[in-house]
């Protein structure tokens, strides 16, 4: 069993419909980017699933690291003026 | 970060329900467990494809056949999505198949019975996919993210599966003495099988206790049986079919029905190689690798032909 090389692996998106942004759904393996692009049309969309597909090899994907979640995300825990509920209106002014 | 603070982390979020995504801190022995799990899971569907396509061209109606072959082509598209799930922990596709064609690794041994009537078709989708179910439900709620997000996907079309099973079964029940005959045969045959794909007892898992302690499972062995054969007994009365164990009876007490006892040496007999069908489907899976190499090789070739065509236009551009 000595595969000379294996396909290699592909992320896919898939916009449910239009108005929506396209969503990761999974990943398959393909030799290009067209044969990606069917194999995603056939694993991931036999129930209309969606109108729109993309693929992005997933080697090219650049991640942040685990290990950075607190330094990265915990500052915007005390931000609270960020968000509407931390100013104090009058309850006369109904929707703003 | 220590090993013991990280160990501590991820223990918390289990205990939260927080699921563990991909390149976060595991321990070992819960990425092995995995890996060991999802790839055996996907190689079932792989290999379910078989004794399902074993009919597909003798199917009774052009209805039977486009549903055997939605449904075959579901359940490549389900190992699909767990290989990729598998892949997510750092093992590859490659080293999970040749684990499957080497006989390293094992599948459900439901699929190593054989499918000698149209009416088997209709007991895997009502019993084998009615016990995949069963045991996929609680698994949508696994602790590993990727490998939740592919159950969802796998429940969601696995419905349509022991619908079409059941269908199969009712018509034949309600046709002339020989088809009822032939429902009850394969009710008769895949009964017992069915039960054993829950797995050894709870006291004789050897994994469970663990596997339950880290979320992975959900419910046990035993009580996911118990839930099919609830859920399963008043099916087959309805359809005018009998379940083939003498002591099957209502538990009033428990509101449960009690069942007989399995046949453990088959299914230990079965699980080390030595079932019906073993052989057959292994031989198969191999042979069907063997001579896709071919189709493999020539994609790759015609990628990388098409890669180098490409960049040598952008360079006179």
């Amino acid at each position: 069993m000595n595969e000379k090389n294996d396909w290699p692996l592909w992320e896919v998106f898939i916009r449910s419909r239009s108005g929506l942004n396209h969503k990761h759904v999974g990943s398959l393996h393909a030799a290009d980017a067209d044969m990606a692009i069917e194999n995603a049309r056939d694993v991931y969309t036999r129930r209309n699933e969606g109108i729109s597909i993309w693929v992005v090899e997933s080697k090219y994907v650049i991640a942040s690291n685990p290990g950075d979640e607190e330094s990265l995300f915990d500052p915007a825990d005390n931000k609270i003026y960020r968000h509407p509920t931390f100013y104090e209106l009058p309850d006369e002014v109904k929707h703003m | 970060m220590s090993e013991s603070s990280m160990l501590e982390k991820f223990e918390d979020k289990i205990k939260r329900e927080v699921k563990i995504e991909p390149r976060e801190w595991m321990p070992d022995a819960y990425r092995k467990t995995l890996v060991r799990q999802i790839s055996q899971h996907a190689h079932s569907e792989i290999v379910g494809m078989l004794p399902e396509a074993n009919w597909i061209t003798r199917a009774p109606s052009m209805r039977r056949k486009v549903a055997l072959l939605a449904k075959v082509q579901d359940e490549a598209g389900h190992g699909l999505y767990l290989y990729s799930a598998a892949e997510t922990l750092g093992t590859s596709r490659k080293e999970m198949v040749d684990d499957l064609l080497s006989g390293k690794a094992k599948y459900s041994s439901i699929f190593n019975y054989p499918t000698i009537t149209w009416a088997d078709i209709g007991a895997i989708g009502w019993l084998v996919d009615g016990a995949a179910i069963m045991n996929q439900v609680p698994l949508c709620r696994t602790s590993y993210g990727p490998y939740a997000r592919a159950m969802v996907r796998i429940c969601k079309e696995e419905s349509f599966h022991q619908r079409q099973g059941y269908e199969i079964m009712l018509t034949l029940a309600q046709g002339s003495e020989e088809q009822k005959a032939m429902a009850q045969d394969a009710l008769d045959r895949w009964w017992w099988p069915s039960l054993m794909m829950f797995g050894p007892s709870d006291k004789d898992s050897k994994h469970s206790a663990q596997s339950m302690a880290w979320k992975i499972k959900r419910k046990s062995n035993d009580e996911l049986r118990q839930n099919f054969v609830d859920a399963t007994v008043p099916q087959a009365r309805l359809i005018g079919l009998t379940i083939p164990d003498p002591d099957l009876k209502w538990n009033e007490e428990r509101g449960s029905y009690d069942f007989g006892e399995i046949d453990w040496e088959e299914f230990w007999n079965v699980v080390k190689g030595n079932g019906p069908c073993n052989k057959q489907r292994l031989d198969a899976r191999n042979k069907a690798h063997e001579e896709g190499r071919w189709v493999r090789e020539a994609a790759l070739a015609f990628a990388e032909k098409q890669a180098k065509r490409k960049s040598e236009k952008e360079q006179v551009a």
